[in-house]
């Protein structure tokens, strides 16, 4: 029962692993004859099989568009060799695993707060969920004019306190710390929603039968709620984690991996190296991403799924 | 189970084939149809790429459109636009390989031009009557050594400092020809309250300039150094002298706290503003960005002058120049649309199209045709690069001398620039990215 994360391309597939109930696994016979499939077997060959293993050639290949030559593994040494490519990587861990635990930890907290008796928590939820609507790029424009350093809003109230300016994209130490923020902002609607959805599936005899035997709150939480909403914690922490070690377009949108190459991730290195003309040498940094996702994410995805069993 | 009926699963089917038939259908290229003749037959619509997607790349491509439709009346030519910059490359490279690139399109000439591996995807335009009139530089950086593939379209113009004529005077300063005198200069500018320096890595490929405005210096220096450059000789490096230089000079500007407070989020066209009114005083900059100015600033064109970027030793110092870009046809246009488009190629330097040019273009310098000219309202800039060329002080940048241009120089400056990392760190992490790009190219020497 291993995850399905072949493609980096589909955090979807870690939807229907929690969505699925035990007792639809237990069938596998199919209802339609298997020609049936075939139209959805004819797209994916052709638009997602055949390019994946094309780009695994492309990979080990200089490429030009006008000219091929193969170069067998050079493309990968010089990723690894060039600094600026190293440096990506660490970003994008540091990136992804910021990012992801902090969307938890807040997501859990507002999921626990909007789930309770509070004053208007129709609209609280809708606030919490409205920036995950908005488009990324949208997001990205309006976050790098609202910390300009000099005309942003966001500096100009701290001007106003007599508190430091700081240059939250343009300040090589906070860049990418500064995205990060930007990206939870936006993400931890979804988080929010997911721990809501969790919470609200424990039955209320649990509760009921602590308060009877005097449990206080953190007891509650700490035996009752922690343990039963870890489902939903395992699909935030996948799912952020894939979206955060492949995050590119609220990168792109607020320093473009700037300032030089102090918030570049892969992804953004890939699309530079891709814009420069290298194509060879993107592909092998896209199949890179994609191996570094498929590792990181298949025994984490392994072992969320055996707790939930557990349970 | 919903029960589906046996003709709707075959519908189904067949829906999803005939979407995939289509889908692939949309890849293969258009038909081409080869005549011979010398003038187009009948009316003929052809598209032109325009040389970007900002307000003066527009209104120029629609001026010549409009210009041109009067004159021939059977050809329409619609525009489109692209990005600029690495995505605009991109852009050319993907619809040239693909075979659906516009009939005329403008893109840079020099080393971006030798990257569209034009003897396979361009139209020889060799044997057109205009070639004769193009200049001798000009014409070397849109051929390969099987023919000409451009017209030029624009002015030369050149990169070095542009600096406030009036403040200049003001504070009674001399156009500096070593660089520390430049230095020395700045420093004034400074404790006059000025901003002495002006850079904008808002646009981040402004920061190249200490780098490739200084290149005529080099050359000036060694000669040879671009040649041997392309041939992966040792010397010409960027991590050694001469060219070591231009690292030094990007990062000393910024430990002496010349530059302006907010260098790292300042966009061209604002830093541009604040050159005119005189806030800020020497920008290293290229000339054709005048045209931004007329926008913003048409009363304070004149009051912005051009000098070189100046090399350690007076004897070295030169304005370094770079040539327009070009008009080109791509090899899929063919019959009466390849007559078409040549017929439009040859119109930008009419003087229906040199007067186009003239005044939405706005000259920097001279022309590489003889069939356009400077009009005496050029702004003082086009007038200071001239003097420049007349006097044998300038040279071409390196882009148009050799075909290889790391693309991630901007980037690499902008950490030395800003104290990321030292000049010699910079430096050499260019010349790993050189030797990427000249591995990318095939050239002889690098593997």
């Amino acid at each position: 029962m291993t995850a399905n994360t072949t493609s980096a391309v589909k955090p979807a597939a870690a939807f229907t692993r929690t969505g699925g109930a035990p007792s639809a696994r237990r069938k596998m016979k199919s209802f339609y004859p298997s020609w049936f499939f075939l139209p959805a077997m004819v797209l994916y060959v052709v638009f997602f099989a055949v390019p994946t293993f094309a780009s695994f050639y492309f990979s080990l290949t200089r490429w030009s568009l006008f000219n091929i030559q193969f170069i067998g593994f050079a493309n990968f040494v010089e990723f690894f060799q060039d600094p600026q490519l190293v440096n990506g990587f660490i970003h994008t861990f540091e990136y992804g695993f910021v990012t992801s635990a902090v969307k938890v930890v807040l997501g859990l907290l507002f999921a626990l707060l909007l789930t309770g008796p509070v004053i208007g928590r129709g609209y609280l939820r809708a606030v919490i969920f409205f920036p995950v609507l908005v488009s990324t790029i949208g997001v990205g424009i309006m976050w790098k004019n609202l910390l300009d350093p000099f005309h942003g809003m966001v500096n100009a109230v701290l001007g106003f306190f007599h508190l430091g300016q700081p240059g939250w994209f343009t300040d090589p130490k906070l860049a990418l710390m500064t995205i990060a923020g930007v990206d939870i902002w936006k993400g931890v609607g979804i988080a929010t929603l997911i721990f809501m959805a969790g919470i609200v599936a424990i039955p209320q005899d649990y509760y009921e039968a602590a308060r009877l035997d005097g449990s206080g709150s953190w007891q509650i939480f700490r035996s009752i709620t922690l343990p039963l909403v870890r489902p939903a914690m395992g699909t935030v922490i996948i799912l952020s984690l894939i979206g955060g070690l492949r995050s590119f377009d609220i990168i792109w949108a607020t320093t473009g991996g700037g300032p030089g190459f102090t918030s570049d991730v892969i992804a953004s290195v890939i699309y530079k190296e891709y814009q420069a003309g290298f194509y060879g040498l993107s592909t092998a940094g896209n199949v890179i991403l994609f191996l570094v996702v498929t590792v990181i994410m298949v025994p984490i995805s392994a072992f969320l799924n055996r707790r939930e069993v557990d349970l | 189970m919903i029960p589906r009926t046996r003709k709707a699963r075959v519908t189904a089917v067949l829906g999803g084939a005939a979407l995939l038939a289509t889908a692939l259908a949309g890849c293969s290229s258009g038909s081409s149809n080869s005549s011979s003749s010398s003038s187009v037959s009948g009316p003929v619509t052809i598209k032109l790429l325009a040389g970007g997607n900002d307000p003066v790349s527009i209104a120029t491509a629609n001026a010549y459109v409009k210009g041109f439709h009067a004159a021939n009346p059977k050809i329409t030519v619609t525009v489109e636009t692209r990005p600029g910059g690495t995505d605009g490359d991109n852009l050319i490279k993907t619809r040239l390989a693909t075979g659906n690139m516009d009939d005329v399109f403008l893109y840079n000439s020099g080393s971006l031009f030798q990257a569209l591996d034009p003897d396979k995807t361009l139209t020889p335009l060799t044997n057109e009557p205009w070639v004769k009139n193009v200049s001798k530089d000009f014409k070397s950086v849109v051929s390969t050594p099987n023919g000409v593939y451009g017209a030029p379209v624009g002015t030369t113009f050149g990169g070095g400092v542009m600096y406030n004529k009036k403040v200049y005077a003001q504070l009674g300063l001399k156009i500096p020809t070593t660089w520390n005198e430049f230095i020395a200069n700045s420093e004034k500018i400074k404790a006059a309250g000025k901003v002495a320096v002006l850079q904008t890595y808002g646009d981040t490929w402004t920061s190249q300039l200490f780098v490739l405005g200084s290149f005529a210096d080099i050359s000036a220096v060694d000669p040879k150094w671009a040649s041997e450059y392309t041939a992966n000789n040792p010397n010409a490096k960027y991590s050694k002298e001469p060219a070591l230089d231009g690292f030094i000079h990007t990062a000393q500007v910024h430990q002496l706290g010349l530059m302006n407070k907010d260098f790292a989020s300042l966009t061209n066209a604002n830093g541009l503003k604040e050159l005119a009114t005189g806030e800020a005083v020497q920008y290293p900059m290229i000339g054709v960005v005048i045209g931004n100015v007329l926008q913003t600033n048409p009363k304070q064109v004149n009051d912005i002058g051009m000098f070189p970027l100046p090399a350690a030793s007076a004897a070295d110092t030169r304005l370094t120049i770079w040539e327009p870009g070009g008009a080109y046809i791509p090899k899929t246009t063919t019959g009466d649309k390849l007559i078409a488009a040549k017929k439009f190629v040859a119109w930008l330097n009419s003087p229906a199209g040199c007067a186009i040019q003239n005044k939405t273009g706005l000259p920097a310098g001279p022309y590489a045709i003889t069939q356009c000219k400077v009009p005496s309202s050029a702004p003082a800039i086009a007038a200071d690069t001239q003097k420049y060329i007349d006097e044998g002080k300038s040279g071409l940048a390196l882009e148009f001398i050799s075909p290889i241009k790391g693309p991630n120089l901007e980037k690499i400056l902008i950490q030395v620039g800003s104290g990321i990392s030292t000049a010699a760190q910079g430096a050499a992490l260019y010349d790993n990215d050189v030797k990427k790009q000249a591995q990318q190219l095939g050239l002889k020497g690098w593997s």
